[in-house]
């Protein structure tokens, strides 16, 4: 398996605050790899600096060989790296296929290939086909969650980055957002999630990292994490 | 007739207000801060236009191109050299800076061109229209088309082009467009752009109508095109429209029915009133958030 993200000793500020405090951690293609943690644990604050919506203060990050670290946040996705960020931020004034257009921004393709992409989409997320001509704010928030999916989906990414994904839905929803995660990797996107929900996370996941106030606690694959004694006290209530 | 006849003054005023205020609630839509220098920029436009039409002898049409090539350079540099590294920085420093950029702008042309007004003259050649007893300038008739066909084409581009859908993304969620690959800084400086072309054809517009330019002529307007977006609802581009339009009514018709001193003072106070009533202005909405 081909090592696909690198991060090596990255920590991220917040002004005074040290958000993330020096951690490394790798994903190989192909693979489902989560972290896992409390609030504030600096999960999201990882993702962000992934893809450079906020500068890291030290460390590097390189993806499919390539040092992104100090890349802007509109060529990162270029490259193939994706983000659902935390709390869908679909466009809520634009329509569901307008948003799926915009995720379709940096695509160069002909318009045939982008239009047989948005057809898939409708065809794994039925529910946005019914509501393609309708405003995004108007959707629920699973439709939301699916619509910020598929809107990352557009860019044809090689590795989608999820940021609590399952935020705010209910039980049943969260069923079915994670499978469609599943569904997304068997088509050969590589996946780093960030949850909360450690239970759901550990059970789609190969390998998974435990974050606590912004370093790394416990790694390794996911099902031994999942029966690991001090995982199951602290993040998964039995 | 009377009326009616004021009634269109008020309307031609108000395209122009409308032209004016679409650079301001665009750019306070992307860019979240209020260009004061706007004003400034169609006073600049309105001396090229001179420049172009008086000294170099360069018909209406292609002396106006010129002011929205100027125009937009302006508009662009400004946004870079004042505006940019103050993103992130507080409103209130933003705000300060935009004020003093149009002091620069004020004092700049008033070094170059000196403080004489200069007489402008009329880019519109067509001759009046006379129905009944109502008489219709040229100026008025091709102020509303041209503010009609901006409005159309505006809406065009930003409801049905990928720009435009790029630039309300931007408008919506920074961060959110960015990991479209949306490129913000290039997204603004379009807005900028498109802005400042607006502001050298309301200034030709503006200057045709009232032909008296010095260094001072697009404060007023401009001013007066800030509460017309604010009327309108701040951001909202068919705000900005219909907020013009309706603002050059009422200064028109107070001028007409109650007095010319005090048809400013109804202005603002129209401001004043739509600030305590509907702060979101007539077209403006508050976004709810859905969790």
């Amino acid at each position: 398996m081909a090592n696909m993200l690198h991060v090596e000793n990255l920590r991220v500020d917040y002004g005074a605050i040290k958000a993330v405090k020096g951690i490394s951690f790798d994903v190989n293609e192909g693979e489902i790899v989560t972290l896992i943690g409390a609030n504030g644990a600096g999960k999201t604050t990882i993702l962000h600096a992934l893809s450079a919506l906020h500068r890291a203060t030290e460390g590097t990050i390189s993806f499919c060989g390539q040092d992104i670290t100090k890349m802007e946040a509109h060529k990162i996705i270029r490259l193939g790296l994706a983000q659902v960020p935390e709390g869908r931020r679909v466009f809520a004034g634009l329509t569901v296929q307008q948003n799926l257009e915009m995720g379709a921004y940096t695509r160069v393709d002909s318009p045939a290939e982008i239009q047989k992409d948005y057809e898939q989409i409708y065809q794994w997320l039925p529910r946005l086909k019914e509501r393609q001509k309708q405003q995004a704010g108007t959707l629920s928030g699973g439709e939301q969650q699916m619509l910020a999916i598929g809107r990352a989906l557009m860019s044809k990414p090689k590795m989608l980055l999820l940021d609590e994904p399952s935020m705010g839905l209910s039980p049943l929803l969260v069923k079915e957002i994670f499978k469609i995660i599943q569904q997304v990797n068997r088509t050969g996107v590589t996946i780093l999630l960030v949850e909360q929900n450690a239970k759901m996370a550990l059970e789609i996941a190969n390998r998974a990292y435990v974050l606590e106030t912004g370093l790394i606690k416990m790694q390794g694959d996911a099902q031994e994490l999942a029966n690991n004694i001090e995982v199951r006290k602290a993040y998964l209530g039995c | 007739m009377e009326f009616l006849s004021y009634l269109l003054t008020g309307i031609s005023l108000g395209s122009v207000y409308a032209i004016i205020a679409l650079g301001y609630t665009m750019v306070y839509g992307i860019a979240k801060m209020l260009n004061f220098a706007h004003g400034d920029v169609i006073m600049v436009g309105g001396y090229v236009v001179f420049i172009g039409m008086n000294q170099i002898g360069l018909p209406p049409i292609l002396a106006i191109i010129v002011a929205m090539g100027v125009c937009t350079l302006l508009g662009i540099v400004i946004e870079r050299v004042a505006y940019k590294p103050l993103r992130g920085a507080s409103s209130l420093a933003v705000l300060i800076t935009a004020i003093g950029v149009s002091y620069l702008l004020q004092n700049m042309a008033l070094l170059i061109w000196g403080s004489t007004p200069k007489s402008f003259p009329s880019v519109v050649s067509i001759p009046k229209i006379t129905v009944g007893t109502l008489s219709i300038s040229g100026e008025t008739i091709v102020t509303i088309v041209v503010a009609a066909l901006i409005m159309v084409g505006l809406t065009f581009f930003i409801n049905k082009t990928k720009i435009g859908h790029a630039m309300q993304a931007v408008a919506e969620d920074k961060g959110a467009a960015q990991l479209m690959g949306i490129n913000v800084d290039v997204t603004i400086s379009i807005t900028f752009a498109i802005g400042s072309a607006l502001a050298a054809i309301a200034g030709a517009l503006l200057c045709s109508s009232y032909p008296l330019l010095q260094p001072t002529t697009g404060a007023m307007p401009g001013i007066k095109a800030f509460v017309a977006a604010v009327f309108g609802g701040i951001g909202s581009v068919p705000g900005a429209m219909v907020g013009g339009i309706l603002l050059g009514i009422i200064e028109s018709l107070s001028k007409a029915y109650i007095s010319t001193q005090l048809s400013d003072a109804v202005v603002f106070s129209v401001l004043i009133v739509v600030l305590l009533v509907k702060p979101t202005g007539l077209l403006g909405k508050k976004i709810h958030e859905k969790v």
